[in-house]
C-alpha cells in the first residue's frame, strides 16, 4: 500500500511539472485562439539561452537575459507570424506554429549547439522520508513554483487591467477592438507570457533532464493535460496535470505488467478519451454553443 | 503583398535550379569516395556528430599523410535527421558516386538499406547497431556488424555482473532488470537475456519506457521499491539514457548497478545526470581519452591545421572515439583491398571482399597508434562480427574510466543465436544460404 | 488568351458532370499523364524515379487520404502515420507470410486499415476541433504500441516485417523503373477514384459536415456514417500508402518509419498544399517531402563556407521559415495560389 501511495506522489509532482509545459498552451490558445505548436520548442529555446547566459552571467542575470530574450521573441513572432495572418483559417496558424517550431529548433541548436548541458539550480535531488514514504525535494520544488504561477496566472487574468483586456480578446477580436483594446500588443503580451512560462519550464525540465533537444518533446506529455482539463483553462491545466501525472504512473506500475508494459504514453489519451465522451470541452473547458 | 510573392516564388525556384544543377557527378579517378550519412541535429545529434566527426577527422589524418597507398579519401556528408525516408534518399544520392561502403548510422536506415546494398553490390557496414543477426555472412554476404553486435554485448554484461559479483555461480537468484526502450532497437535483447537467466539461474524482468523516455518514474519506483533489482540494464537513447541516473539517484539505488548500452555511455549522456551518474557503469567496444598516439596525432596535425569538424573538447569522448574505430577498421579494409586487388579506389564487390578477409591484429593496431582504443578484428566470410569484444567503463565524475580488460562474449552462444535468427530471416525473405565464400 | 473557357458548350449532363470541363485542363491531365507514364521512366535517373518520385506520390496519396478526413469532412488527425504503419505492417505479413498476390495485400492492408481507422473515429461523434485533433493522437501512441507488442505482427525479437521478392502477375518488381509504375499504377487510380468521391454524394455531405455539422445534421446528413466513413476512407488510402511505400521505398516495416514527426508531416502537406483539394495534395506532398532534400543540396553550395552543424541548423531554420513564408501568401494553401494563377491567365495578357 505504501508502494501505491509513493507512486501516486510521485505521480502527482510529475504531473504538476507536465502542466508547466501545458500551461504555455493554455495561455495562448486562452488570448489568441491559436493552437501553439511550438511552446515546446519554446521551452528548449528558453532553456538553451539560459544556460548559454550562465556562461557569462551569474544565474539571476541569465534568468533575466534570458527572460528579456523570450520577451524579444514574443514580440517578433507577433509583428513577423501573427500580424499578417489575422482572421486565416486557425489551421494555417496551427502550421505555422508548427513552422515556427522547425525554426527555433534549428536557431537554438545553430547558436548554443546540439550536446546536451548541465543545469544546476541548486535544488538537492536527494529524497527525504516522511513516515517511510520516499518524496523527492526537487519534485516538491517544481510543484510549489507550478502551483505558485498558476495562483499568479488566475489572479492575473482575472483582477488586473491587462489580463482582463486578454480575455476580452480571446472572447471575439472584434468586439475587444472596438472598445479599443489594442488587439496587437494583447498577443505580444500574452505570447510573452507564454514565453516566461516556457522559461520556468525551460528550467525545471532542464536540471532533471539536462538542456537538450529532447526539451522540446515534453510537449507530448502535455497534450493530453491539455484536452482533460480543457484548452482555455489554467487551473484545468494544474488539475489534470495531477489526474494524469498519477494515473499515468499507477497504470504504468499496476496494469502495465498484465500486458506487457510501456503503456503510460498512451494511457493518458485513454483518460482523456473516457472523460472527453461525457465532456467534450474537457473538465473545465468553455463549452462552445452551437446554433444553426 | 504582390512583390513577397514574386520573391518567394523566386527562391523557391533558385533552390530547385540548385537542386537541379547539382547532379550526383562520379568521383575522381584516384579518389576513395566515402559518404558519410550523418545527423547533426535532433533528439540524437550528439551521436551522430560524435561519431561522424571522428570517423572524418581520421580520414582527414590519412590524407594529410598521403591517403590511402597514396588514394587520397573524398568524404561528403548528407544529413539524414535521423530520419529514414531522408536516409533512404541519402543513400541514392551518393550511389552513383559508386561508395565502396555505407555507414547508415541509423538502426531505421539499416533496415531500409539492407535489400538496396544487396542489390546495388555495397557493403553495409553497421559498427554496434542495426540486428544482430546480420553477423551472419551465409545469408547477409553483404551486411557487417564488427567489432560486436548487441547480442555479444548482453552476453559479455552477464559476463561482467558475474565478474562485479565474484564469479558465474553468483549469477544465481539475483534479480536483474531489463530497463528498455519501447521501440525494436530496444526490445530486440529480450529474449536473449531471458534464454541466458534460464541458463546461469538468475531472475530477468523487462521494463519497457515508452519513447522518448523523459518520465520513468513509474518504472524506476517498480525497480526499486518493488521488483527490488540487483543490478539495471540501461538498454536505451539519447535522453532516455540521462533519466534513469537522475531517477535511480532519487531513489538511493546505487548507481554502479547499472550498466548501460555503449549508446547510453557517452560523456553526452552522463554529463546532465551530474553527480547522480558517479559509479554508473556502462559498455563499450572503444577506449575513450586523448591518451592515444592515434588521437594525439589527430589534435596535432588536423586540429593543428584548423581542419578538425567538432571542437577540440569533444576529441577523446566516446563517441568521437567510436568515429576514429569506424575509420581505422574502414581503413584497414580498404587497405587489405589493395593488398589484393592493386592499389586503386576501390569498388563495393572489392570490399566487401576485403571486409570479409579483415584481419587486424594486435600488433597492427599498435602499429596505428590505437593500442586499446579497439579490440583486434578478424572477419571470415561466415563470421561478419570478428571478434565481439566489449568493453566496460565507469564514470567517475569527471570521466570515463576503464574498468578491467576486454571482455569476449559467449560465443558459440551468441554464434548459435545468430545464425537461428538469420535462418528465420532467409526463410522469410526467400534467400538461399551460401555454402562456401564465393557468391551464389 | 492561353487558358480559355471560350467555345466550351455544354450540351449534355454528362459533358456538364465531367471531371475536367474545359478542354485546355483536359489536355493538360492527359499529357501530365503522358509525362508520368512514358516520359519519366526514360528519361528520369534512378535517383529520381527511386528517392523523389516515388515517395512524393506515396506520400501525397497518404496526403490525399488525410485531405479527405481533414480538408473535406473537417475532422483534424494528427496520429495518422500510425494507420501507414497498420498498412505496411498488414500488407507485408499478407504478402510475406500467406501468400497473398501483392496488389491484394495491398488492398488487404488497406481494408485492414479503413477498419482500424473506423474505430479511432468513434471519438469525432462526439469530440470537435482541437480536442479532436488531440484525442487522435491517441490512435498514434495505442498503434505503435500494439505493432511493437503483439508478436504474431512483429514476428519476434526485431520488430520489423521484411518483404520478400516482389512479383505482380508473375513479373518480378525489382527495378526502380518497375517499382515507379507499381507506385503510378495504384496512385493514379486511387486518385481519381478519391477526386470522385469528392464530387459526389459522400463529398457534398463531408464539406457540409466541415462547414456546419448542426446544420448539416439538420438537412438530414448522418453524421454518423459520414463522419466514420471520412474516417474509413481516409485510413484506407492511409493504409495503401504505407504498404505502398514500404513495398518500394523501405523495404522493411519498422516502427520507426511511421513515427508523430511523420504524422505531423502529412498534416502539413494538406495545409500548405490546401485544404480540400486533390491536386492540394500533391503539391503539399512535394512541399514537404522534396524541399528538405533540395534545401540540404542548395546547402551543400555553401558547404566550403559554413561549418556542417551550421548547416544542419540552416536547413531547419529554412523549413520552418519557408512553411510560415507560403502561409503568410497564401493561408489557403498552393492550391489556391495554383487557382489565382489560372484566373490571371484567362485574362492575360489583357487585365482589365
Amino acid at each position: 500500500m505504501i508502494f501505491a501511495i509513493e507512486v501516486a506522489i510521485g505521480g502527482l509532482l510529475v504531473g504538476v511539472m507536465y502542466s508547466l509545459v501545458a500551461l504555455g498552451f493554455v495561455l495562448i490558445y486562452k488570448s489568441s485562439g491559436v493552437f501553439n505548436f511550438a511552446q515546446g520548442d519554446m521551452t528548449l529555446l528558453a532553456a538553451l539561452a539560459l544556460v548559454g547566459f550562465l556562461t557569462i552571467f551569474p544565474l539571476w542575470l541569465a534568468i533575466l537575459a534570458a527572460l528579456v530574450l523570450m520577451i524579444a521573441l514574443a514580440i517578433a513572432i507577433e509583428a513577423i507570424v501573427l500580424r499578417p495572418l489575422v482572421a486565416r483559417p486557425p489551421l494555417a496558424l496551427f502550421m505555422a506554429t508548427i513552422g515556427l517550431g522547425f525554426f527555433l529548433q534549428g536557431i537554438g541548436q545553430g547558436i548554443w549547439g546540439t550536446d546536451p548541458k548541465g543545469l544546476d539550480i541548486g535544488i538537492s535531488d536527494i529524497p527525504f522520508k516522511i513516515k517511510g514514504l520516499l518524496i523527492s525535494q526537487f519534485d516538491l520544488a517544481g510543484g510549489a513554483l507550478a502551483g505558485g504561477l498558476v495562483f499568479a496566472l488566475v489572479w492575473f487574468f482575472q483582477k488586473s487591467r491587462t489580463g482582463r483586456a486578454l480575455r476580452a480578446v480571446s472572447d471575439d477580436h472584434e468586439a475587444a477592438l472596438s472598445v479599443g483594446i489594442p488587439l496587437r500588443r494583447a498577443w505580444a503580451i500574452s505570447w510573452a507570457i507564454a514565453g516566461l512560462v516556457a522559461l520556468v519550464a525551460g528550467i525545471m525540465w532542464g536540471s532533471r533532464l539536462g538542456v537538450q533537444f529532447s526539451l522540446s518533446l515534453i510537449a507530448l506529455k502535455a497534450l493530453p493535460i491539455l484536452i482533460l482539463g480543457g484548452i482555455d483553462s489554467i487551473p484545468g491545466a494544474i488539475i489534470a496535470g495531477l489526474v494524469v501525472g498519477a494515473s499515468e504512473n499507477l497504470a504504468e506500475v499496476f496494469l502495465g505488467p498484465y500486458v506487457g508494459g510501456g503503456i503510460q504514453t498512451f494511457f493518458p489519451y485513454l483518460l482523456a478519451l473516457v472523460v472527453l465522451w461525457f465532456k467534450p470541452y474537457g473538465m473545465f473547458g468553455r463549452e462552445i454553443i452551437e446554433r444553426v | 503583398m504582390g512583390r513577397c510573392k514574386n520573391t518567394g516564388v523566386a527562391f523557391l525556384l533558385l533552390i530547385l535550379v540548385f537542386g537541379f544543377t547539382f547532379p550526383p557527378n562520379p568521383g575522381q579517378a584516384q579518389e576513395q569516395y566515402v559518404p558519410c550519412l550523418i545527423y547533426r541535429t535532433g533528439p540524437f545529434a550528439p551521436g551522430g556528430s560524435g561519431v561522424g566527426g571522428g570517423w572524418e577527422d581520421y580520414m582527414e589524418l590519412i590524407n594529410m599523410k598521403g591517403g590511402v597507398n597514396g588514394i587520397k579519401y573524398k568524404y561528403e556528408e548528407c544529413e539524414t535527421a535521423y530520419d529514414t525516408a531522408r536516409g533512404v534518399e541519402c543513400y541514392e544520392r551518393v550511389k552513383p558516386k559508386n561508395p565502396a561502403y555505407i555507414h547508415p548510422m541509423s538502426t531505421g536506415i539499416t533496415y531500409a538499406l539492407l535489400d538496396r546494398s544487396v542489390r546495388d553490390k555495397i557493403p553495409l557496414v553497421f559498427m554496434g547497431y542495426g540486428r544482430a543477426d546480420a553477423s551472419d555472412g551465409q545469408v547477409f554476404p553483404w551486411a557487417f556488424t564488427f567489432p560486436t553486435n548487441y547480442w555479444s554485448q548482453n552476453t559479455a554484461k552477464i559476463k561482467f555482473i558475474a565478474q562485479q559479483m565474484g564469479g558465474m555461480d553468483k549469477l544465481k537468484g539475483l534479480k536483474i532488470a531489463n530497463l528498455h526502450i519501447d521501440i525494436p532497437y530496444g526490445q530486440e535483447t529480450r529474449p536473449l537475456l531471458e534464454k541466458m537467466s534460464k541458463m546461469y539461474g538468475f531472475e530477468v524482468r523487462h521494463f519497457p519506457v515508452p519513447w522518448p523516455g523523459i518520465d520513468q518514474k513509474a518504472q524506476w519506483m517498480d525497480i526499486v521499491r518493488r521488483y527490488n533489482a540487483d543490478w539495471v540494464i540501461n538498454r536505451n537513447w539519447g535522453v532516455s539514457c540521462t533519466v534513469p541516473l537522475r531517477e535511480a539517484a532519487r531513489l538511493g539505488f546505487p548507481r554502479d548497478r547499472i550498466v548501460g548500452v555503449w549508446w547510453c555511455g557517452s560523456e553526452e549522456d552522463v554529463l546532465p545526470a551530474g553527480p547522480a551518474a558517479k559509479g554508473y557503469y556502462s559498455a563499450n567496444f572503444n577506449g575513450v581519452g586523448q591518451d592515444f598516439p592515434v588521437i594525439q596525432e589527430i589534435i596535432e596535425k588536423v586540429y593543428g591545421a584548423g581542419k578538425g569538424n567538432l571542437s577540440i573538447t569533444r576529441v577523446g569522448t566516446v563517441f568521437y572515439n567510436r568515429g576514429v574505430v569506424t575509420g581505422i577498421a574502414m581503413d584497414e579494409a580498404i587497405r587489405t583491398a589493395h593488398k589484393k586487388f592493386g592499389v586503386k579506389p576501390v569498388t563495393g564487390e572489392e570490399m566487401r571482399w576485403a571486409l570479409e578477409n579483415l584481419n587486424i591484429t594486435e600488433e597492427r593496431i599498435k602499429e596505428i597508434g590505437a593500442e586499446g582504443l579497439m579490440p583486434p578484428i578478424k572477419t571470415s566470410w561466415k563470421d561478419h562480427e570478428g571478434g565481439g569484444w566489449v568493453r566496460f567503463q565507469q564514470w567517475d565524475g569527471q570521466k570515463w574510466v576503464p574498468v578491467g580488460a576486454w571482455v569476449a562474449p559467449m560465443r558459440e552462444f551468441v554464434r548459435e543465436e545468430v545464425e537461428k535468427s538469420a535462418a528465420k530471416y532467409a526463410k522469410e525473405k526467400g534467400i538461399t544460404p551460401r555454402t562456401s565464400e564465393a557468391l551464389k | 488568351m492561353i487558358y480559355r473557357e471560350c467555345g466550351v458548350f455544354k450540351a449534355n449532363y454528362r459533358a456538364d458532370m465531367a471531371i475536367f470541363p474545359i478542354p485546355l485542363d483536359r489536355w493538360g491531365v492527359i499529357i501530365i499523364l503522358f509525362i508520368a507514364f512514358v516520359v519519366v521512366p526514360f528519361s528520369a535517373s534512378d535517383y529520381w524515379l527511386s528517392s523523389i518520385l516515388i515517395p512524393f506520390l506515396v506520400f501525397s496519396l497518404a496526403a490525399l487520404g488525410l485531405n479527405f478526413l481533414t480538408g473535406y469532412a473537417g475532422q483534424l488527425s494528427i496520429g495518422h502515420a500510425a494507420f501507414m504503419a497498420v498498412g505496411a505492417y498488414i500488407s507485408l505479413i499478407l504478402y510475406g507470410r500467406y501468400e497473398v498476390p501483392l496488389l491484394l495485400s495491398l488492398l488487404g492492408g488497406g481494408l485492414v486499415t479503413a477498419a482500424v481507422g473506423a474505430v479511432f473515429g468513434i471519438p469525432s461523434l462526439r469530440i470537435k476541433g482541437f480536442y479532436l485533433a488531440v484525442s487522435t493522437l491517441a490512435a498514434q501512441f495505442i498503434i505503435q504500441w500494439v505493432l511493437t507488442h503483439w508478436e504474431w505482427i512483429s514476428g519476434g525479437v526485431f520488430g520489423t516485417v521484411d518483404t520478400p521478392p516482389m512479383q505482380v502477375f508473375g513479373w518480378p518488381i525489382d527495378t526502380p523503373v518497375k517499382k515507379y509504375y507499381l507506385v503510378l499504377s495504384v496512385v493514379v487510380p486511387l486518385t481519381i477514384f478519391g477526386k470522385n468521391i469528392v464530387r459526389g454524394q459522400l463529398g457534398r455531405a463531408w464539406m457540409a459536415i466541415r462547414d456546419m455539422d448542426v446544420a448539416a445534421e439538420i438537412i438530414g446528413i448522418s453524421l454518423f456514417w459520414n463522419k466514420l466513413l471520412a474516417f474509413t476512407v481516409s485510413s484506407f488510402y492511409a493504409g495503401v500508402a504505407g504498404g505502398l511505400i514500404t513495398f518500394t521505398y523501405y523495404g522493411a516495416a519498422n516502427i520507426e518509419a511511421f513515427n508523430i514527426m511523420v504524422s505531423f508531416h502529412l498534416l502539413g502537406m494538406i495545409i500548405i498544399g490546401g485544404m480540400g483539394s486533390v491536386l492540394g495534395s500533391f503539391f503539399g506532398g512535394g512541399f514537404i517531402t522534396l524541399l528538405p532534400i533540395f534545401i540540404n543540396q542548395f546547402a551543400h553550395a555553401f558547404g566550403t563556407v559554413l561549418k556542417t552543424d551550421l548547416l544542419a541548423c540552416l536547413e531547419l531554420i529554412l523549413f520552418g521559415g519557408l512553411i510560415i513564408f507560403f502561409l503568410i501568401v497564401e493561408p489557403y494553401g498552393l492550391a489556391r495560389l495554383w487557382r489565382t494563377g489560372k484566373d490571371k491567365l484567362r485574362l492575360w495578357p489583357f487585365p482589365y
